[in-house]
């Protein structure tokens, strides 16, 4: 694994369109990665994630647009793209027959390795994927967790440029999700890392860049803080003292009044208010307290989340948009 | 053709243990020990079952008549065999998902097909020769020495047409995800090539046409023109092996 080159773009999608029959999964998507990037791929069920990533890595066919990783146009039979790939599919599935060490050489061979290089670079893997106590056991005997662990490790045994992981911490326990999460920031610098999810959290915990995703379209993309500080909107938590319940009722009163204000709720004794015009917001609350004359035990500005980001930009699911099997119901061609 | 040593050495391990290599010798060691023995023991068996009811006259059994029994097993439980090594060789592998695994290494689509192909190949390869040689030596016991030349280029020719038939059913499983259908597409074709053999100047240029000089090879006669069916056997393999890529190379996995 060569490090990335600073500024350079390692994946690189223009109109990038996938139609099945009249279903529209992925609606001319534009999408430059940076190399060295941990880049996250969010969006709901049935969004075009994995029918992105897929693309990208050589398994689906676009059916109109171009994209090219690490230089290359990706395409169906094009085994000089998967020299730097790595690729781990939501529900990763191997041969039950062979055992853990024996995947991880196959794959191996299959890049070329051989020898003492072959059987080190296999002992390490099974290592930093804690499946070295598991490795001589037939992976039909492997539990889910375990499997995803493989998957993790035979993705990245050649040291690829350029990661794709679909859902990666899908099936893991906390424990096993926590240390592939490390193992994926540990990747920062050494390759680049596309990772599809719909855990914000996680998202919000390793990568630098985002793209968000809905019905198969582009939302928006852009490094992480950015897009917090653009379309997040701070929440204020006010905790005010014992015995001021009409002074309280007061202050929300004079809240929901304000223009800027969203929303203003109670909750366990906590004010909490959204806003719509932070600057507004951040020059009026205070006096609007002092007017009220209520004193606070706490006042919070509190961080804002990728999740309302999220929503903002995605909105929360209707029931009506959901299909049989929880996920959104893509466009249809013909509505485009 | 890249990665195609590494695919092959998987085909080959994952036939022995999946123990489906061992289970194939087995089927044709028994079919290749049996056949002498019908042919040596078929009036005897005949005469003991109908006792004196009836009298059946039949003519003293000889190594041609081994022959022609081994030949006769191979050409329905081998070409069995040959069906259901191949029909899920691709669907399979397409249906689980472990295609997709395999394919997005550095692995050509050619490759991986081929690497498939040829280790049916060579389990039944292997199979052939266990059975061929099961046969000739309990045929030198029952009867008399075949030639052994001829009976190998026999062997070959036989090992040639299941092949073929290994071929044809490869190439349904390719084109679909259900290793049913595949085997329903090579189980057609053997009734097929079965229909089309009888059919004169067709059928001495199919794979059912190899048995005809592989049997004037195994018992030594002096006639033998098997240049024309061998050379239309591999190239019907070889265009197979096109067919399958050709569909394989567009498909989503």
């Amino acid at each position: 694994m060569t490090a990335p080159t600073p500024g350079a773009v390692a994946i690189e999608a223009k109109g990038l369109t996938k139609q099945f029959g009249s279903i529209l999964a992925l609606d001319r998507l534009e999408l430059t990665v940076p190399a060295g990037s941990i880049f996250g791929l969010l969006g709901p069920n049935g969004a075009g994630k994995t029918t992105t990533i897929r693309i990208l890595a050589g398994l689906a066919q676009a059916s109109s647009g171009s994209a090219t990783v690490a230089g290359i146009k990706v395409g169906l039979d094009v085994p000089e793209l998967h020299r730097h790939v790595g690729y781990l599919d939501q529900d990763p599935r191997f041969y039950s027959w062979m055992t853990g060490r024996d995947l991880l050489a196959f794959v191996g061979r299959l890049h070329g390795l051989d020898g003492q290089e072959l059987r080190a670079r296999v002992t390490e893997m099974l290592e930093r994927t804690g499946l070295g106590a598991a490795a001589e056991r037939r992976i039909g005997g492997y539990s889910g967790g375990m499997r995803q662990r493989l998957g993790i490790a035979q993705a990245i045994l050649q040291r690829p440029t350029i990661l794709f992981l679909d859902e990666p911490v899908s099936s893991l326990d906390p424990e096993g999700r926590r240390d592939l999460l490390e193992l994926i920031t540990s990747l920062r610098g050494e390759a680049t890392v596309v990772v599809s999810t719909h855990v914000l959290s996680d998202v919000e915990r390793i990568c630098d860049r985002v793209a968000i995703l809905d019905r198969g379209r582009l939302v928006t993309e852009g490094p992480l803080q950015e897009l917090l500080d653009a379309h997040a909107r701070p929440i204020y938590r006010l905790a005010p003292g014992p015995g001021q319940d009409a002074r309280q009722s007061d202050l929300i009163a004079a809240l929901r009044a304000a223009r800027w204000v969203t929303t203003a709720s109670v909750s366990a004794g906590t004010i909490t208010v959204t806003v719509s015009d932070p600057a507004a917001a951040a020059d009026e609350i205070l006096p609007l307290v002092v007017a009220a004359g209520v004193t606070l035990d706490a006042f919070e500005r509190a961080r804002p989340t990728l999740e309302e980001v999220f929503l903002e930009l995605v909105g929360p699911t209707a029931p009506d948009d959901l299909d049989g099997r929880g996920f959104v119901r893509p466009r249809e061609a013909t509505r485009q | 053709m890249t990665g195609f040593g590494a695919l092959l050495r998987k085909e080959l391990l994952e036939q022995w243990r999946t123990t489906r290599l061992p289970l194939v010798v087995v089927v044709f060691l028994l079919v290749g020990l049996s056949s002498p023995l019908l042919a040596r023991f078929t009036p005897e068996i005949l005469k003991a079952v109908g006792g004196n009811q009836f009298q059946i006259v039949l003519p003293m059994p000889t190594a041609a008549d081994a022959y022609d029994q081994l030949a006769k097993n191979l050409g329905e439980f081998g070409a069995l065999i040959a069906v259901l090594l191949a029909m899920g060789s691709v669907a399979t592998e397409k249906e689980r998902g472990t295609a997709a695994f395999i394919l997005v290494k550095p692995v050509s689509r050619a490759a991986f097909l081929i690497s498939k192909l040829a280790a049916i190949a060579a389990t039944l390869g292997v199979a052939t020769v266990i059975a061929g040689a099961g046969a000739w030596f309990y045929t030198l016991v029952l009867f008399e020495p075949l030639p052994v030349g001829g009976f190998i280029a026999a062997m070959f020719l036989q090992w040639l047409a299941l092949v073929a038939y290994a071929a044809i059913t490869f190439v349904g499983s390719t084109l679909t995800r259900s290793a049913l259908a595949a085997a329903g597409l090579g189980v057609a074709a053997f009734l097929v090539l079965g229909i089309l053999s009888i059919v004169p100047g067709v059928g001495t240029y199919l794979p059912t046409g190899l048995g005809a000089p592989a049997r004037a090879l195994a018992l030594g006669l002096a006639h033998v023109d098997a240049l024309g069916p061998m050379a239309t056997s591999v190239g019907l393999i070889g265009g197979l092996v096109v067919v399958s890529w050709l569909a394989f190379r567009r498909q989503e996995l």
